[in-house]
């Protein structure tokens, strides 16, 4: 390992239990908040900063969720940021707050997405609005989020011949995982047969393919590393790397809201089409680290088809070759490299502000050998990767 | 009175009394092609140019991928409530000449059975919904038979 000047201290992590709950996501917030600043043995006065991971379901609260965890939490007079990044919001509250501790402006800064999520698909907020692709890809064409995950199953196994059975078999995985994490939503064993017995939602993918929409909450307590020593913690987990890129023209990949993939007409030696690859690029340049170094990895499980997709674009085995590596059984927990130990969205469903920083906080129970059941063996490093709406992804390397 | 067919994205395709075709837009400067259509800038990264000219998409193209929709989607699609849902197929098409691929609803009766990746499949005028004043046009695919006249 490389030394620590670019490294930040997870002094604390903490998360609300994701389900339907019936309540507002400032509630899940502050729960979670509380169990991280506890975790970290801070009371909350003492944070320099705080960095909230908005929601747009939830009104004007949720679009300065900053701002509104710091209201509830008791003014005290702490810097105050508000980010959104569809699905990669929680990874920007991250960097955000690592941001201004690598620059010296703050010690100590809380990280908290929290989101009240509706039953069903998700759908774009209300409004007539036909220049927003997130509008129109609903209007003219119906084409909910599982349709993109199907679109992109249905291609998976016309090039490289994957089955909806393998498909079913990530879920079993996840599930599995899942039911010894307490604070998944489902936590029971699921069988291929179940998978199979589910009705199709969008075919080739049925409803235990597909992850659900979830109330939840997750928070960090991030720190410098002098002041993790300061605080008696000399070894803690710390962050090495947050990948926050953008996707490169011409993308060729048709992607959530677009009715269209872009031209590569024009374009006389056009890149591949690489955004998920080139979100993890980033961060193993970053890290100083590649998928050699790895003990685990906490990917975006939107659909079962689309984990096998990230063991490929996280360079755990070659285009084509997820559905190898999962029937041989690596990414299984006991395997050679367990992915989504935490159950994964499979296991959680999506609470979009907070997923990102639940992969963290799960890097971080990981790390310190604190998992319980689902403990990775001897974890010393670990990625995170999700992928969201308009050109967002991240990833997050921790190490220990 | 009588209902006029009304394109729901005005622009996007051609209307009555002409050869269907998707309209996107062509870089004045560096040639880059849009669908949806962009007419105040270029996207490339290395094109600051505002000059975009209407350009009519290749007519055919290749599945790329397709699916269906089992269940109703939310607003703001359309659909009666007090309907039984009937799923529809969406279809992700590849246009050689452009490189790029173009979602649409497959045009109605074409089921999943009748679709596979690679099946060369035609633009052609659809209908979204109707409502007392309009019939709100949009663009569907629709396989290639072999009957189908060959034109480019």
């Amino acid at each position: 390992m490389t030394g620590d000047g670019r490294d930040v201290a997870v002094l604390g992590a903490g998360m609300h239990p994701w389900g339907k709950w019936g309540r507002g996501f400032v509630e899940y917030g502050m729960v979670a908040a509380r169990a991280a600043l506890a975790d970290a043995g801070l009371d909350w006065p003492a944070i320099g900063s705080v960095v909230g991971a908005n929601t747009v379901r939830s009104g004007y609260p949720g679009q300065v969720a900053g701002a509104t965890f710091a209201r509830a939490l008791g003014w005290q007079g702490a810097r105050v940021t508000s980010v959104y990044a569809a699905c990669a919001s929680g990874a920007q509250a991250i960097n955000t707050a690592r941001t201004q501790i690598l620059a010296g402006l703050a010690d100590t800064v809380l990280v908290i997405g929290a989101d009240a999520a509706p039953k069903g698909f998700f759908a774009p907020v209300g409004g007539d609005r036909p220049d927003d692709p997130d509008w129109l890809r609903f209007r003219l064409l119906g084409a909910t989020n599982p349709a993109y995950f199907a679109l992109w199953a249905r291609r998976r196994m016309a090039v490289y011949g994957d089955t909806p059975e393998q498909f079913a078999r990530v879920k079993v995985k996840n599930a599995a995982a899942g039911a010894a994490n307490p604070y998944a939503r489902y936590r029971t064993a699921v069988t291929a047969e179940d998978v199979a017995a589910s009705p199709v939602v969008a075919d080739p993918l049925r409803l235990l393919d597909i992850c659900a929409t979830s109330d939840g909450a997750a928070a960090l307590v991030l720190s410098s590393m002098d002041f993790a020593r300061r605080q008696g913690v000399p070894r803690p987990v710390r962050i090495r790397a947050v990948s926050t890129v953008t996707p490169r023209y011409p993308r060729t990949a048709l992607d959530l809201p677009d009715i269209a993939t872009d031209s590569a007409a024009a374009s006389l030696d056009p890149e591949p089409d690489t955004f998920r690859a080139a979100i993890a690029r980033a961060a193993y340049e970053e890290a100083g680290l590649g998928p050699e170094d790895l003990s685990l990895a906490e990917v975006y499980d939107l659909s079962t088809s689309l984990e096998l997709e990230w063991y490929e674009d996280l360079g755990l085995c070659g285009a084509g070759e997820g559905a190898k590596l999962l029937c041989e059984g690596a990414t299984t927990l006991g395997g050679r490299l367990p992915v989504n130990p935490s159950g994964g969205l499979a296991s959680f469903g999506e609470a979009v502000p907070a997923q990102a920083i639940a992969q963290v906080c799960e890097l971080t129970w990981q790390l310190r050998g604190l998992a319980g059941e689902r403990q990775v063996a001897g974890a010393r490093a670990g990625i995170t990767a999700n992928q969201g709406l308009f050109g967002h992804g991240s990833s997050v390397i921790a190490v220990r | 009175m009588p209902r006029t067919r009304t394109p729901l994205v005005p622009g996007w395709f051609t209307t009555e009394g002409e050869e269907f075709r998707l309209l996107g837009t062509r870089c004045r400067v560096c040639g880059s092609v849009f669908f949806p259509r962009e007419d105040s800038f270029c996207r490339s990264p290395d094109c600051a140019s505002t000059e975009l000219d209407e350009a009519p998409l290749s007519r055919r193209g290749r599945v790329w991928s397709y699916t269906d929709g089992r269940y109703r989607p939310p607003a703001p699609y359309v659909s009666d409530p007090d309907a039984e849902w009937q799923p529809y197929t969406l279809i992700a098409v590849e246009l050689a000449a452009e490189r790029m691929v173009v979602l649409g609803q497959g045009a109605p009766g074409v089921t999943l059975a009748d679709l596979a990746v690679g099946m060369e499949v035609e633009a052609v005028p659809g209908v979204l919904s109707e409502d007392a004043e309009h019939i709100w046009t949009t663009w569907n695919w629709r396989p290639v038979t072999s009957g189908s006249e060959e034109r480019s």
